[in-house]
């Protein structure tokens, strides 16, 4: 199955004419994610780890642009920001170190839930702007990324 | 618990409260933020995307925002709020009401993990949540119910009807504040309307179990305020009159309840107080009663454990801060006064302001409100959080801010609150402003005493005056 731009198209109208900021359309292998402007993207979706069931959990607001063009990698929820899989353990992600989208940069722990963080992007990571162990809220800025040009 | 030593009220591991998370939003967060400002207490207060630029926010010493607008992905979501509350160093959680103000759960995770919870202890909202639980508490502490009680099989719910005769309310255990109620006017439709409000509790409360009452058509819905300390100790704060209602949402409180018997009165708050002391009940907590006005009789409907919308009328005579209380209570304190010390001066009425459309059917009205101007004067009082340019998100509760007038006589007060929602003023969203003033201006409401009916009939006539 494919679609032509002119499907795209009538999908996006559809999109438009609706009261809902995302659509997310999966035939068979074809999957087609889009958003409103200013709406938060369908992906990436943080998955879970280390546990019994998957728990959805909504994407982060759509990564902001800074004037020396770094993106914001965002906590996708509140709770607790750790920077490596285990203590003692040496991070996900460091200074220098090249993401892609689905890399995972961190744990955000919600009483003893652990869920993944990802970049949503790729790039170089900049600066790692979250402390480790410390609360972050939904929404708030883990790392810069230099995105790829 | 050990008492102090002293004579100070306190109990002697009693412990005060520095910082406090507040899980809820709009008007209720901005009143429990004024209260802690005058106690000296921090608020760490946690919003959805939706409430970032909100009042509440605007005020609190910290916001963390706790998910996306969707309650169910932010204020509803309990282990989030712990970690909160755990991660800025709260040492409690007022969770406000609705949302998750009678959620066990979080009241037992706070427990677990040493944050006080403000409000009563997981097995007392338990307790008070199952309607069935609740109404055969009521019976062991000598309260009147409506005649009715469980039913498992069709054959039994047959029998009940026979003694307690039709028209019947089928209702959910797991329901309450009106939901998950079903009228059987005819004893034949029994056996299906059963299985349906079963089915129906099912789906909505994860409890299938139902159990009938007689139909009251016309009762008045008349509530009692509590304080209990935990440990037994119960005053009643007076009653409140909720019976101005459209479709079980209440519209206008007032206290006292107007042209109630006083005997009555005195036996609801008797039995208000049995009741809450026999659950041994910690913190603010309101017992709900029906008044059969024709048979000067009242039964038992539920209690609801936690603050209530309509506090602010009980305040306004008591002159008592209930946020204040429940702080205290929570902290460990003893009450802070006896029944003696309570006392009731005037009277006080409160309307509802809702941004919702009476020409569409009271639709919910979205928006972001232009300009709005707020009464003042004696006795006024308004709880909102809608400033100049405030959001109102779609996704939660359209009432926007409560306008309370108090005194010295009823009268009194429902000329003060006429001439403040006289003087309101909301640009660029429908409200029920309008609407209120002419269920105020009502000679029925004038005179007091109208039953839950009322406001039916009155929009009723309303339409066919239109």
């Amino acid at each position: 199955m494919t679609l032509t731009a002119a499907d795209v198209d009538r999908i996006i109208a559809l999109l438009d004419a609706s009261h809902f900021d995302r659509l997310s359309l999966e035939i068979g292998d074809l999957k087609l994610d889009l958003a409103r402007s200013g709406a938060a993207p369908a992906a990436p979706k943080p998955v879970p780890v280390a546990m019994p069931e998957p728990v959805v959990v909504p994407p982060p607001a759509a990564p902001v642009v800074r004037e020396a063009g770094l993106i914001e990698a965002k906590s996708p929820l509140l709770g607790i920001y750790y920077r490596a899989p285990r203590p003692g353990e040496p991070p996900f992600v460091e200074v220098g170190a090249r993401v892609e989208p689905e890399s995972i940069i961190g744990i955000i722990e919600v009483m003893k839930l652990m869920n993944t963080a990802r970049a949503g992007v790729s790039g170089e990571v900049v600066e790692i702007v979250a402390r480790n162990g410390e609360l972050v809220e939904h929404g708030e800025v883990l790392l810069l990324v230099r995105p790829d040009r | 618990m050990a008492r102090c030593c002293c004579s100070c009220g306190r109990i002697a591991d009693a412990v005060g409260i520095g910082r406090l998370f507040i899980a809820n939003r709009g008007e209720i967060a901005v009143r429990i933020i004024r209260t802690c400002r005058a106690l000296g207490i921090e608020t760490v207060l946690g919003v959805s995307e939706a409430d970032r630029g909100s009042l509440g926010a605007q005020m609190a010493d910290r916001v963390l925002c706790l998910g996306p607008a969707q309650p169910s992905l932010s204020y509803l979501r309990v282990e989030t709020v712990v970690q909160a509350a755990l991660g800025s160093s709260c040492d409690a959680i007022h969770p406000g009401y609705g949302f998750l103000s009678e959620r066990a759960d979080l009241a037992r995770l706070c427990e677990a993990e040493g944050v006080i919870f403000i409000g009563p202890t997981a097995d007392q909202i338990e307790a008070v949540g199952d309607k069935l639980r609740a109404r055969a508490a009521a019976v062991e502490a000598g309260v009147p119910v409506i005649p009715g009680g469980a039913a498992a099989s069709s054959e039994e719910a047959r029998a009940l009807a026979e003694i307690i005769g039709v028209p019947i309310l089928v209702k959910a255990a797991g329901g309450g504040g009106g939901r998950g109620m079903k009228l059987v006017e005819t004893a034949e439709d029994l056996g299906a309307i059963m299985d349906m409000a079963s089915a129906e509790a099912e789906a909505a409360f994860g409890d299938a179990r139902v159990y009938l009452e007689r139909y009251v058509a016309t009762g008045r819905h008349i509530e009692v305020q509590v304080l209990g300390d935990g440990a037994g100790r119960v005053v009643h704060l007076g009653e409140r009159d909720c019976s101005v209602q459209r479709r079980y949402q209440k519209l206008i409180e007032e206290t006292p309840a107007p042209h109630l018997p006083a005997a009555t009165r005195a036996a609801m708050h008797e039995a208000a107080v049995r009741f809450a002391a026999r659950l041994s009940y910690r913190g603010a907590g309101t017992v709900e009663f029906l008044y059969d006005t024709p048979r000067d009789a009242f039964y038992f409907l539920e209690m609801n454990a936690r603050i209530q919308v309509e506090h602010p009328v009980t305040e306004a005579v008591t002159g008592i801060d209930l946020i204040a209380e429940q702080i205290a209570i929570a902290e460990g304190q003893r009450l802070r006064f006896t029944q003696a010390e309570v006392a009731c001066e005037g009277a006080a009425i409160e309307c509802r302001i809702n941004a919702e459309d009476p020409e569409r059917d009271f639709a919910p009205s979205p928006g972001i409100v232009a300009a709005v101007r707020w009464p003042s004067g004696d006795g006024v009082r308004v709880d909102s959080h809608i400033v100049d340019g405030a959001r109102i998100p779609p996704f939660y509760d359209s009432m926007i801010a409560k306008v309370i007038a108090h005194g010295p006589s009823r009268a009194a007060a429902l000329a003060r609150l006429r001439t403040a929602l006289g003087e309101t003023r909301i640009e660029g969203v429908a409200t029920n402003l309008a609407f209120q003033q002419t269920v105020l201006a009502d000679p029925d409401f004038a005179t007091g005493g109208v039953d839950t009916g009322f406001l039916g009939r009155f929009l009723e006539a309303a339409k066919v005056a239109g």
